[in-house]
């Protein structure tokens, strides 16, 4: 595998760098060692972190049993799901009105919008939505899921609307004229014509956004009401001087949600090319 | 969605006689139509992302409330106190001392943070690019797969690798290395390991953007003429993919700058880094004002690097394209 790269035709290969092979392996080591040890430890029986003590479910059934757990993976599925579906569609009205057409006066502040959660600290929005929710709280009284459900779909805007963009710009125009020369009505062109062709890149950026909404810390730590945590907040809150079993537990199945959904992402991604 | 339709009858109906001004009535048309499909967007994100930063930057010309909040008098004493501090006895103003080691021990980390990134992305990208074309999708999902998963989770695990009952130490005391564990967790040693393991795919990403592209012809041409591998990488090859990487280093320092979690996690409430001393004065410090003062001040640095790196990138279209 490291020589790979040795063009077939030379024996003097131009691709090779010394070093860099061995570099680039420490690299994905460096990456998924800590993490394949983390969802390894998550299996022990014993209550020590570090030392093995044979293989058990036996931190699933106390994560999955634990109430406070079970609230927080609820409201953390709620609030992901309302964001993202939320954020998709805003994303893909919005990517309809900005991509195939020439620039027009207000575009490029449009985009600065849309990008913002992707520019501006995480910390920085977190504290400006602190603020916000709390002057809105105090006048209103209302304490809900609500605040949450609105600060996740704003950072999920950016994620869901990338890949329905993408998708747009490399879609066939010619397809929609002929719908409209067969006299289709616009309504019914963008329902039987774009929106199918459009379909995998909605479907991506909904995963994105549920992935990101699902694994957010800083702002959902900022804007929850006390007492209502999602999983990410309550494992920030469980962490004393060391990570529970459990919390490796809850860490491993977030883990296997958000590789599924990117995975699918990625061969959604894939097929289009 | 039910507009489109609208808009198309209407347009029908309402189609002047005279050519020149139905093109003019299509159009606005269109750009109604257009403003129509982003009004969700934009009131979403003017109402939690865009519209907030204006309060803050209100609240941090404010007086601090007693019990958290603001009293609603102007000041100027939180941009005051970002960086100075008044004696109230000797009646002098120095420099904050507290502030300023937190604001050097953020810019040094995620500088450092974003060297080390480099130092590893580089190189981890360019063999990425060199595989043959079919087995390129898997690296690249290699990559992306860390980038996606939560952050937490990730820099929980850098802290069962390097605490004191940690893999590393567990593996050194085990071969008999050392007697006792190495004291690792809640130094700057730590955060910047950590910020290192959750954005180094941040660097590799859009440095293997670029090296795809890369014109092998190019490397080969330079051989040619006798360059050596160093030589071709200095002179061939890492000028070409340089927006790549200016790029991942903008990626890298920018969420560093403004990190949180790692540094709480890791640092223990010791080691502040801005994203902390920011949350104390909303916690602890009861200073709003003063934690309103420091976001825009790191919104600033941020919002400087981004222009640079904007004004860098169109400045080598203009002389490139």
């Amino acid at each position: 595998m490291a020589e790979a790269g040795t063009s077939s035709q030379t024996r003097f290969s131009i691709k090779r760098q010394p070093g860099f092979t061995t570099i680039a392996i420490v690299c994905f080591l460096m990456l998924y060692a800590p993490i394949i040890t983390l969802v390894t430890y998550s299996f022990n029986a014993g209550t020590s972190v570090a030392i093995w003590e044979g293989f058990s479910w036996r931190w699933y059934e106390a994560a999955w049993q634990n109430e406070q757990v079970q609230d927080a993976a609820a409201r953390s599925l709620i609030v992901a799901a309302f964001a993202a579906l939320i954020a998709t569609t805003a994303a893909t009205m919005a990517a309809l009105a900005t991509t195939r057409t020439k620039p027009y006066r207000g575009l490029t502040t449009v985009y600065a919008l849309i990008n913002q959660p992707l520019m501006v600290p995480e910390i920085v929005t977190a504290v400006a939505l602190l603020i916000f929710f709390a002057v809105i709280k105090v006048n209103t009284g209302y304490q809900g899921l609500g605040y949450l459900i609105l600060a996740h779909t704003a950072f999920c805007i950016p994620f869901a609307y990338l890949p329905i963009r993408a998708r747009l710009e490399g879609m066939d125009l010619s397809l929609e004229s002929a719908a409209a020369d067969l006299y289709a009505t616009p309504w019914l062109t963008f329902r039987r014509v774009t929106l199918p062709l459009l379909l995998p890149g909605i479907l991506a950026g909904a995963m994105l956004a549920f992935v990101i909404s699902l694994d957010d810390v800083v702002i959902t730590e900022f804007v929850k009401t006390p007492g209502q945590d999602t999983l990410p907040t309550y494992m920030l809150g469980q962490l004393r001087r060391v990570v529970t079993p459990e919390v490796n537990a809850i860490s491993t199945v977030l883990l296997t949600i958000s590789v599924v959904l990117v995975s699918v992402f990625f061969f959604l991604n894939r097929r289009k090319r | 969605m039910s507009e489109l339709a609208a808009s198309s009858r209407i347009s029908v109906d309402d189609a002047p006689q005279d050519a020149a001004s139905a093109l003019q009535a299509a159009e606005r048309q269109q750009a109604k139509r257009r403003w129509l499909l982003l009004t969700p967007a934009l009131v979403i994100l003017l109402l939690a992302a865009s519209g907030p930063l204006l309060i803050v930057l209100t609240y941090s010309f404010l007086k601090p409330g007693d019990y958290g909040g603001v009293i609603w008098q102007f000041s100027t004493e939180a941009w005051f106190n970002v960086f100075l501090q008044e004696d109230i006895f000797e009646e002098t103003v120095t420099f904050s001392d507290a502030h300023l080691s937190i604001f050097w021990r953020s810019v040094r980390l995620s500088l450092g943070t974003t060297l080390m990134a480099l130092l590893i992305g580089f190189p981890t990208a360019y063999f990425m690019a060199t595989r043959p074309a079919s087995s390129r999708d898997l690296w690249l999902f290699l990559i992306t797969i860390p980038f996606w998963t939560n952050l937490l989770i990730r820099t929980f695990a850098i802290m069962e690798v390097i605490r004191n009952e940690g893999i590393i130490n567990s593996i050194l005391i085990g071969l008999g290395i050392i007697d006792t564990p190495i004291q690792m967790m809640f130094t700057d040693f730590a955060i910047m390991l950590g910020m290192l393991y959750v954005y180094l795919p941040l660097m590799v990403l859009p440095i293997y953007a670029s090296m795809e592209k890369l014109d092998f012809r190019l490397v080969e041409a330079g051989y040619d003429l006798y360059a050596t591998r160093w030589r071709v990488l200095k002179r061939v090859i890492f000028p070409l993919v340089k927006p790549g990487v200016i790029a991942g280093s903008i990626l890298v320092f920018i969420p560093s700058l403004g990190a949180y979690v790692t540094p709480r996690v890791l640092g223990g409430g010791k080691n502040l880094m801005l994203g902390n001393l920011i949350e104390l004065q909303f916690g602890q410090g009861r200073n709003w004002p003063l934690g309103a003062a420091l976001s825009i001040t790191l919104l600033a640095i941020v919002m400087i690097a981004l222009l640079a790196y904007v004004r860098n990138v169109s400045r080598q279209e203009n002389t490139h394209g």
